[in-house]
Formats: structure tokens, C-alpha cells, sequence
């Protein structure tokens, strides 16, 4: 019933715009407007054109401010602080060209509008000022481009021998971590392992292995004031680690490993304390389209003292992969596949027995 | 489909009036095989029609429901059927529904629609040819992209739902049914519908170059062609040398997903089962799809230049400025585009180094770009200027490609690019740039050569109303995502709540969703005038924009042959526009200097 007194009242509506319409069509024709070139609506438009700088740029500007608070992001890394500085500043050189070039645009349309007893200025080429206008601009972007590779090799450059090592992995529809333990060296991992169990595709039989923890499934710690050097690889589709606050973004791919390395600068609880947020978490986000669960891959980072760190770490090293695979033994079917493979589970199986 | 039917009843019946003297060719060789030039552009101009209204209707129904996530759709689910779960828009239908927003817009109107009209359309016309170079290849591009259409729109309707991986494509989500349900089929017929989009562009692209260098009519020399051929030109040139290369990124990526290679596919453990695939590369797809993926925004954007050059010239009265800047920016535009396109993937993983190389060819770009800003600013200044509709869409234009492409040095620097990559900031900078812009160019071309193609003039109130709601619409939906841009909200989610980090701007989103939902209803307002003014408009003079270039002196209707008579003889380029001396402000380009001596410069003296 009320779809059809809906759709009665849209298709009202709509005769009643088609009857406004040919009213005014044969008004036009009636007083004769049809016929003559340049009516009065050029006066509106460029009129329009005004004010439409003037309230669309102030709605912008009071907008832009409005939302300053919930736009701008804290900084938690060394690097953030260097790319939010060249983005304000890039933000400052373009908004100046925006706001100059809008300013002429509309008040060129409006002033130049069409006047009978005017005629346009003949003016088809200037040399002189092409050459101004290109120059001006090149000077600019070179500008542009020096700090920005400036910024970019300082963040891309290798990691620090002291860094510490974490490996992030992506998989529908969850991030899963694992730290290297005392050698921080990771253990060989191969897809071919993977199972319920073996999450990682962990090999055992690797030295560098044998000490490998996992993180916890919501959360993960890392230091602070020291490079932490995220190894990011994903085991089914590309997904994307996205730290929003530390300004770290970098895609996980099956089959090719991928890297980024940062060093925080303010700890979880000193950031709860700065927002006044006493539930503030540093949350890790998916960047990369990966399927129905893309927008729920919501991970936690937590930033502890450099000493808690430890404390942590200390705490979680008994609980190694080697001692929960041992604890629950992949099921058979996985681990007649794994065998077939690479004998992996041949290791497994005896490691158990002992 | 439909729509394009109604377009062939109408030529018929227009012709029926005008040109009994074609009774040799049947119907269905005159309106649907037809191999003239100004059907197929119309034949396209329908189909992206009836596309870009499928595409707005896809944007609708996911913004709905990012403005309202809390809401319930069970109204939507005679139109949606099972997609609606429980009240709930699925997840998985959100992401199908972006891509196929994606893949038709870009492709199928803002390529198809946009280079199929007015290349068709004007390059006979304005460089004085009878027709394209082939008539029968142009015939065969139309069907070609007709039958991709088809399996487009038919993939709609599939029960696993279109692909849905993003217009991107990426493997291995979209070589892989068990990761995603729009990878099976969907995707199928995606790779299909591409794979023959691609046929018909190239058979269109190589037409449009020969036509240009072969049939301009006497004295028009490529130093005197109006700035919508050279722009239709790069961008054929452009399309054929970028889409087969997407062509081979598409097999490819057949094979791996049909007959099992590993072309893009390696180390990978989906849905509790290893495959066996190893040594493939991801990212060797991502190359192979943005080396196309860069120039084809400009494949979008070039015609849209050269248009709004036309139209503001025109409608200014004057010359366009730099007229010789204007075809060498656009140049420099053409070549640097094929140089740029790994800044989409400064976080995919590569080599550093070839970020910073690509950042600083990517920044060069902004330099040809703000030429032509400059040089529009300054067609401008001290114009005449005569709001037409079409005008109104040009200016608008470059306020959109100004506000969308300043953006662009931010997104193109290497640094900057790692925390607003994936991001709304992204959104908003390529809808302005390239979406927007692009429509609002494509806008004035239907505007500016309606008279031309169906004889009639459009109403131009309604075309003031359609272009402010719009003008406004669009500046109301983008500029906020540059705020959620820069507050880190990653593209393609289907919502945000999960997230404490992104649990704000939920109003702003409200906002955006009824901005563009208004600016949408809006353009029922233009599809109305335009199918009204086709039958009932006021009839056009030959004329009636007082334009210089040569499509206007022919006859009202332009029969097949475009010129009842011998072919125009070029004298001049086509911006004399308000030339000191000449009693009218202009002179079109079969003028001899002959005939126009009282206004005739001093180095034009010689070819009195």
C-alpha cells in the first residue's frame, strides 16, 4: 500500500516538473527569448559563477577546519613526523595554487562575461609568458622531489642491525605474527607445511626454527625507541599492513616477502594519556582489497617500554612454536601431506616421542 | 541495448523526412550494421548512456551503504534478492558492486562512451572526410564493444555475482574462486568482456589514426587542426599502444586461472589446501595492468582536453591561448604517461629505487598539466564569454581537473604515498581528476555538438539546473573524502565501525551519501532533456554556436558523405575568433584571406 502511494506521489511529482518545464518553454517562446542569442541567463550564470567561489570556498574552508581534529592522526614514529611535515608543506604549495587559480577562474567568468558592446581581445599566443608559467612550476616539483627522496630513501633504507624482528603474515581474514626468539633470526617457513595446526608452514627441522614464538591472535608487542623491522609476507591473497599512526603501509604478497622498518616513539600508554582516551589501542588495518572479511582485519599493536618489552618476551619464550606443535600434533591426513614433501613430519613425529 | 534502440527509431524517422534518396540501403544496414560515422558515435553515445546510468546506480547502492551503515535494506531485496542478508547489504555484494562501478565507468563510459562518441563523431566532420578511414572496421569496434557489453551486464546477474576483486583486478584474489565468490564465473566473463573491449578499441584506435593522417581535407595541415582532433588522436595513439598490453596481462591471467600456470601465482595455501603453483609474480600483474592502467587515465582525460579547449575557445570568443603550448603540453602529457605507472604501486613491494624514479617522472607530469591550466585561465581573460551550457561544464572542468590534480603531487610523491595510498584521499583525487572532470568534459561535448548530431537544440534552462546541482553534488561528495582521506580510511571497506581509529566521520559520510545521491536523481533532469530535445527540441541552425571549425558548415542534418557538395578547402586554424578588422567575431576555416582583408595580420598577407 504505502509503495503505491509512494510511487503515485514520485509520478506526481514528476508531472508536475514536466508541466513547470513546458510552461516555461512556451513562456520563452511567448516572450520571444528562444530566438534571441544571449538572454539574460548569461547575467545569472556568471553570477552564480561568484557565488559559487564564495560560498563553496568558504563551506570548504570552514569544513577543512571543522574537521581538523578527527583528520589529523598522532604521530607515534620517527619517520611520521618527516612525512606529515613535507605533506602539510605540500599541502601549503598546492592550496596556495588552488586557491589563486579558483580565484581567477570565477572571477575571470564572471567579469568577462558576455556584453553586447564588447568585443574579446584578440590575443592568440605569448611566448614570453609560456615560458614563465612552465619554468615556474619545474622549479617547484624539482623542489618537491628533492625532500621527498630525501624522506623516501631515509624510510626505505635498510634496517639497522639492531633491529628488532617481527614477521607479520596475512591470511583471510586475520593477521598472525611470530617473533624470531633469541637467535632473532626467523625459521624457514614453506607454504607446502601449512595446516591446522602449523599456521605458518614452520620447518622444524631448521636450526633458526627452533626458538620462533608466535605472537598472541589480537595483539602484538613491539619496543620502544628502537627500530622494529616488520617482515611482512601474506599466504593466500596480497593484503596490506597498514599502521596508520606510525605512517607504515606495505603490501603483503604470496611468495615474495616484503619488509618495512620504523622506529616508535611513544608507547601505548603514553598515547592513551596525549588523546585523553584511556582505551586507545594502536590498531593495524588491511589495505589492500583481500575478499568478504577485508574490512575486518583488525589487528592490535601494543608499544611497551623498551624494559616491559623484554619482560614480555621473557614470558613468552617458553611457549615456542616447536612446544605447541608438539603439545597437538598436526592430524594425520596433514601430516601424511606434509611428509610426502619434505619429511618435515617425520621430525615432528619424533620430536613427540622424545 | 534498449536504449540504442530507441536511437535507431529515431535516425529512422529523421531520415524518413530528409533523405528519401538512401532507399538502396535497408534498415538494418542504415540504423543497426551501420557504417557511418555519426551513427556509431550515436550508437555509442547510447551505450555509455545506458552504462554511465548503471554504473551511478551501482555508486548509489554501496554509498548507501557506507552513509548508513546501521540501516536495514530489507526494502532493496526485490531489487537485490538474496544479496540482501538478513537486512544487510553482503559483504562480498559491497565489494562487486565497487568493482563493476569501477570497470564500467572507466572503461566502458569514460573510454567507450566518451572517445567512441566524439572521435566517431567530430574527426570525419572536422577535418573535412567523407567518413573514418574504414567504415566497416569502426562498424565492427561498435559490435565488438556491444558483445562485451553484453557479457558485462550479463555477469550482473550471475548467482556467484560479478567479479568482485576491484576494477584492478589483482591476483591472486582474482585468480582464485575459493578466496573470493565473484572470482569464479564473474571474473570469467570479466576477463572475457575486457578481452573483446580491448578488440573493438584497437580497431577504433588504428581508424582514428589513419583517418587523421590520411584524410584531412585540402589546406588542413596538423598545424591548423582543431585541438579535439590532435586530443583524439594522442589518445587513440595512446590506446594503441597501451591495451594490448592489458590484453596480455588478461591471458595471462586466463591461463593461471584455467590452465593452471603460474604466471602470477606462487607459495600459496587458500582455503585449507596448498597449490601447487610456485615462481609466479603478483606484482609482475601489477606492472602489466598499471602500464596500461596510467595512460588509460589519460586515455579518459585527453579527449575531455581537447573538447573543453574547443568550448572555451568558442564560447570565450577568442583564440584558445598557446595554441602551439597547448598541443605540445598535451604531447608531453602522452609521452610521460607511459612512464609513470608504478607510482600505484610505491607499497606493492618493489624496489625502492624504482619508487624515487618513478616519483620524479611522475611530479614532471604536473608541469604539462598546469600549461594548460594556465593557458584555459588565459582564454579567459578579456573573453566575451557566452554561458552556454556546455561552456558552463568547460569552466567547471578546469576547476575540477585544478582541485583533483594539485592532489595528484601529493599522491605521486614516493614518501607521502605510504600512509594516504588505498585511502579515500586517493578516491577523492582520481573521481575529480579524471571521473568528474572527465564527465563534466564529456557533458559540454554532448551539450556543444548536440545541434550537430540530432539537428535540434537542447533546452538550455534545464542544462543550467542539470549543471549547478551537479557542479555543486560533485564538489560536495569529494572534497570531505580528502578529510577521511587524510584520517587514514582505507578504500573498499564495507565499513569502518570495526575500528577505533576510524570510528568517526560518520556524519560526514551521511553527508556524502545524500550529496550524491541528489547529484545523481540530477542527472535523470539531463536524460530527460536529452531524449526530449531529440524529438521535440527547437531545430538548430547550421551554425548556431557561431563556430569556426568545419563540422559546422554542413547541413543541418548531415546526410552520409557529411557534405552535399565537394569537400571544404582549409584556409586557416580554427581560432579566429573577435580578430581585430573582421566584421564578424569569427571566421570560419574555409575562409580564403581573400575574402578577409580588412582583418588579415601582416605574415598572412602573403596568401591573400
Amino acid at each position: 500500500m504505502i509503495t503505491i502511494v509512494v510511487a503515485l506521489s514520485i509520478l506526481l511529482l514528476l508531472v508536475v516538473l514536466y508541466l513547470l518545464f513546458r510552461i516555461q518553454v512556451l513562456a520563452s517562446i511567448f516572450k520571444g527569448s528562444y530566438r534571441r542569442d544571449i538572454g539574460k541567463s548569461n547575467k545569472v550564470n556568471a553570477i552564480l559563477m561568484l557565488v559559487f567561489l564564495f560560498v563553496m570556498g568558504a563551506l570548504f574552508v570552514w569544513s577543512f577546519m571543522d574537521s581538523w581534529d578527527d583528520m589529523v592522526l598522532p604521530i607515534a614514529s620517527v619517520h611520521g613526523v618527516d612525512i606529515d611535515s613535507m605533506f602539510w608543506l605540500t599541502m601549503a604549495v598546492i592550496g596556495f595554487v588552488f586557491a589563486l587559480t579558483h580565484i581567477l577562474l570565477f572571477i575571470y567568468s564572471y567579469k568577462y562575461q558576455h556584453q553586447e558592446s564588447k568585443r574579446a581581445y584578440y590575443y592568440p599566443h605569448n611566448n614570453k609568458i609560456e615560458i614563465i608559467w612552465t619554468v615556474i612550476p619545474a622549479v617547484v616539483m624539482a623542489l618537491l622531489v628533492f625532500s621527498g627522496w630525501k624522506t623516501w630513501a631515509k624510510i626505505t633504507s635498510p634496517a639497522p642491525e639492531n633491529a628488532v624482528v617481527v614477521e607479520i603474515m596475512g591470511k583471510q581474514f586475520n593477521w598472525l605474527v611470530r617473533y624470531p626468539g633469541a637467535d632473532n633470526k626467523l625459521g624457514h617457513v614453506k607454504h607446502t607445511l601449512i595446516d591446522a595446526t602449523n599456521e605458518f608452514g614452520l620447518d622444524l627441522n631448521d636450526q633458526n626454527a627452533k626458538d620462533d614464538f608466535p605472537g598472541e591472535p589480537s595483539a602484538f608487542h613491539v619496543p620502544k625507541g628502537t627500530p622494529v623491522l616488520l617482515k611482512i609476507r601474506a599466504r593466500d591473497v596480497i593484503h596490506s599492513v597498514f599502521l596508520p599512526h606510525f605512517r607504515v603501509k606495505m603490501d603483503a604478497v604470496p611468495g615474495m616477502p616484503t619488509s618495512f622498518w620504523f622506529i616508535p616513539t611513544k608507547t601505548t600508554s603514553e598515547m592513551q594519556s596525549e588523546t585523553g582516551n584511556a582505551n586507545f589501542q594502536y590498531e593495524l588495518a588491511c589495505t589492500e582489497v583481500c575478499g568478504r572479511g577485508h574490512f575486518a582485519m583488525k589487528m592490535t599493536m601494543i608499544v611497551d617500554e623498551p624494559e616491559e618489552y623484554q619482560k614480555w618476551v621473557a614470558s613468552q619464550q617458553k611457549k615456542t612454536f616447536s612446544t605447541q606443535l608438539q603439545a597437538a600434533p598436526a592430524d594425520s591426513t596433514a601430516a601424511v601431506a606434509v611428509n610426502s614433501t619434505s619429511g618435515a613430519a617425520g621430525a615432528i613425529a619424533s620430536a613427540s616421542k622424545q | 541495448m534498449s536504449s540504442t534502440d530507441i536511437l535507431h527509431k529515431d535516425v529512422h524517422l529523421e531520415h524518413d523526412d530528409h533523405h528519401d534518396d538512401h532507399h538502396d540501403q535497408s534498415f538494418l544496414e542504415k540504423y543497426i550494421f551501420s557504417q557511418d560515422h555519426k551513427v556509431i558515435a550515436k550508437q555509442f553515445l547510447f551505450a555509455g548512456i545506458f552504462w554511465a546510468i548503471i554504473g551511478g546506480l551501482l555508486s548509489s547502492l554501496f554509498r548507501m551503504q557506507l552513509g548508513f551503515p546501521e540501516a536495514t535494506f530489507t526494502f532493496m531485496e526485490p531489487l537485490l534478492g538474496k544479496w540482501v542478508d538478513g537486512g544487510k547489504l553482503n559483504p562480498e555484494f559491497y565489494l562487486a558492486l565497487v568493482t563493476m562501478h569501477g570497470t564500467i565507468m572507466v572503461f566502458f563510459v569514460l573510454t567507450a562512451g566518451l572517445s567512441g562518441t566524439f572521435s566517431n563523431f567530430l574527426i570525419p566532420l572536422q577535418i573535412g572526410a567523407r567518413d573514418m578511414a574504414s567504415g566497416f572496421m569502426n562498424m565492427l569496434s561498435f559490435w565488438f564493444f556491444f558483445v562485451a557489453s553484453v557479457i558485462m551486464f550479463y555477469s550482473l546477474f550471475l548467482e556467484t555475482g560479478p567479479a568482485g576483486g576491484g576494477w584492478t583486478v589483482y591476483p591472486p584474489l582474482s585468480a582464485l574462486p575459493q578466496a573470493i565468490a565473484g572470482s569464479g564465473t564473474g571474473m570469467t566473463m570479466w576477463l572475457i568482456s575486457m578481452a573483446l573491449f580491448i578488440v573493438s578499441q584497437l580497431l577504433g584506435g588504428v581508424n582514428y589514426i589513419t583517418t587523421v593522417i590520411n584524410m584531412r581535407t585540402r589546406g588542413l595541415s596538423m598545424t591548423k587542426l582543431p585541438l579535439t582532433i590532435w586530443a583524439f588522436f594522442l589518445t587513440a595513439v595512446l590506446g594503441l599502444l597501451a591495451f594490448p598490453v592489458l590484453l596480455s596481462a588478461a591471458l595471462l591471467l586466463i591461463f593461471d586461472r584455467s590452465f593452471g600456470t603460474s604466471f602470477f601465482l606462487s607459495d600459496i595455501y587458500v582455503a585449507g589446501e596448498a597449490l601447487t603453483n610456485t615462481g609466479g609474480s603478483p606484482v609482475l600483474f601489477q606492472h602489466l595492468f598499471w602500464f596500461l592502467g596510467h595512460p588509460e587515465v589519460y586515455i579518459v582525460i585527453l579527449p575531455t582536453f581537447g573538447i573543453v579547449s574547443e568550448v572555451i575557445a568558442t564560447n570565450a570568443r577568442k583564440p584558445i591561448f598557446g595554441y602551439r603550448a597547448m598541443i605540445g603540453s598535451m604531447l608531453g602529457i602522452s609521452l610521460l604517461s607511459f612512464i609513470v605507472w608504478a607510482h600505484h604501486m610505491f607499497v606493492s613491494g618493489m624496489n625502492p629505487f624504482l619508487g624515487s624514479v618513478f616519483m620524479f617522472l611522475t611530479l614532471i607530469i604536473a608541469v604539462p598539466s598546469a600549461v594548460k591550466v594556465f593557458n584555459w585561465l588565459a582564454t579567459l581573460w578579456r573573453g566575451n564569454i557566452n554561458f552556454t551550457p556546455a561552456m558552463l561544464f568547460s569552466v567547471a572542468f578546469v576547476s575540477l581537473f585544478i582541485s583533483g590534480g594539485v592532489t595528484g603531487i601529493i599522491l605521486g610523491n614516493s614518501a607521502l604515498d605510504i600512509q594516504l595510498h588505498d585511502t579515500y584521499f586517493v578516491v577523492a583525487h582520481f573521481h575529480l581528476v579524471m571521473g568528474s572532470a572527465a564527465f563534466f568534459g564529456m557533458f559540454a561535448g554532448v551539450y556543444h555538438w548536440f545541434p550537430k548530431m540530432f539537428g535540434r537544440m537542447i533546452d538550455e534552462k534545464l542544462g543550467y539546473v542539470h549543471f549547478w546541482i551537479t557542479f555543486v553534488g560533485v564538489y560536495l561528495i569529494f572534497m570531505p573524502m580528502h578529510y577521511i582521506g587524510i584520517a587514514g580510511f582505507p578504500r573498499r571497506y564495507y565499513s569502518w565501525t570495526g575500528f577505533e581509529t576510524f570510528n568517526k566521520f560518520m556524519d560526514m559520510n551521511t553527508f556524502i551519501t545524500v550529496a550524491a545521491i541528489i547529484a545523481f536523481a540530477a542527472q535523470f533532469i539531463f536524460l530527460f532533456n536529452f531524449f526530449y530535445s531529440i524529438f521535440r527540441g527547437r531545430r538548430a541552425t547550421e551554425n548556431p554556436w557561431k563556430s569556426n571549425t568545419l563540422e559546422w558548415t554542413t547541413p543541418v542534418n548531415p546526410g552520409h558523405g557529411n557534405w552535399p557538395g565537394p569537400l571544404p578547402v582549409v584556409y586557416r586554424w580554427p581560432y579566429d575568433y573577435s580578430k581585430p578588422g573582421a566584421p564578424q567575431d569569427f571566421i570560419p576555416q574555409n575562409v580564403p584571406y581573400s575574402q578577409t582583408q580588412s582583418s588579415n595580420l601582416p605574415h598572412e598577407r602573403d596568401t591573400e
